[in-house]
């Protein structure tokens, strides 16, 4: 770094200042911030499971209740999701109004429909008898999955409330930037994801 | 020697131009329509062949079955990392970087250290009732 300033000193200090000037706005960094934190939450609840994911008390075990079909559904319309936000902020960076939200829509939908499927799989499981106070396993399962799920469930939430927003107002530099975060909550929550279907179901098929 | 430091002194001043320059029309970081497919395409790949090796029972061997399940599910999350979360070293100035390495270290403390630890209470303390007694080996 050293050697950088004395062979250029002129450009450096035109970089710094941009660049320092950059990073003033905090908000993403911030934003960044909270989802490290968020996944020390999750990391807790990976670690309870994989304390936990053991004891059935003579109950049902991940063989007798996960069915990896509905999951791979689940996993794909996540990954849907993902990829149609992802347009979503390309269609925001050409500043195409309309086009953003009609892929936001499809985004939403999506979500929707990863919930849907989880709400379906957790009330088909307490039909059975295998509700979160059945055994330790089940109730690390329903804590850690819930979790996610309640996260993508204020996702849409958020989602919506943007589209709103940006239907109002249209692409304000505040509208891009909330949309800049949570394009990342969204993604993350994708990356949560992989964890557990890789961690609760595979692995626990393979118990 | 001194030949070279000029030239590598040079070049993170170019670098960081076109860092600044990008950055300071979108107001963040955001990916072209190449990177998110090749993102995508991957992340398929990646989950694709984990359902394949546990529903199709393709290994008979669990446990390589759980390496390659694990190991597949870590570059998955590094591919979403770099194409979808566009993490690299430059963004906030490495600050992103520090916190997701800060972090990361701190998750595999507390995960590799709740596992070692149960998991050694586990085995090797007495069985606590006269049920878990009848269980041991």
């Amino acid at each position: 770094m050293s050697h950088s300033t004395v062979t250029a000193p002129g450009a450096a200090p035109e970089f710094y200042l941009k660049h320092e000037h950059h990073v003033e706005n905090g908000t993403m960094l911030g934003f960044w911030l909270y989802l490290m934190s968020d996944c020390l939450v999750f990391a807790m609840l990976f670690a309870m499971y994989g304390v936990l994911g053991g004891s059935y008390a003579a109950g049902p075990s991940p063989k007798d209740l996960f069915e990896l079909d509905v999951v791979a559904v689940n996993t794909a319309m996540l990954l849907f999701s993902s990829i149609t936000y992802g347009f979503a902020m390309l269609e925001m960076a050409r500043g195409r109004k309309q086009a953003t939200l009609i892929w936001l829509a499809i985004t939403g939908l999506f979500g929707a429909a990863f919930v849907g499927l989880e709400l379906k799989e957790f009330a088909h499981l307490i039909h059975e008898g295998a509700g979160p106070q059945r055994s330790a396993f089940l109730s690390s399962f329903f804590t850690l999955v819930g979790t996610h799920g309640l996260h993508v469930s204020f996702g849409i939430i958020w989602l919506i409330t943007l589209m709103v927003q940006v239907g109002k107002h249209g692409l304000t530099a505040a509208n891009c930037r909330r949309l800049s975060c949570l394009s990342l909550f969204w993604h993350f929550l994708d990356v949560v994801w992989i964890g557990v279907f890789t961690y609760v179901y595979l692995m626990g098929m393979l118990r | 020697m001194s030949a070279t430091h000029h030239e590598a002194g040079h070049e993170p001043h170019v670098h960081g131009h076109d860092h600044g320059h990008e950055h300071g029309e979108g107001g963040a970081a955001h990916g072209s329509l190449r990177s998110y497919l090749i993102g995508f395409v991957l992340s398929v790949i990646l989950t694709a062949i984990p359902f394949w090796l546990v529903m199709g029972d393709v290994l008979a061997n669990h446990k390589a079955t759980t390496a390659i399940i694990l190991a597949l599910g870590a570059v998955q999350i590094v591919v979403h990392m770099i194409y979808f979360l566009h993490m690299n070293t430059h963004s906030e100035g490495g600050w992103n970087m520090l916190a997701l390495i800060f972090t990361s270290v701190l998750v595999v403390i507390a995960l590799s250290g709740s596992l070692w630890v149960m998991y050694h209470m586990n085995t090797n303390m007495m069985p606590s009732s006269a049920h878990e007694m009848r269980e041991m080996p």
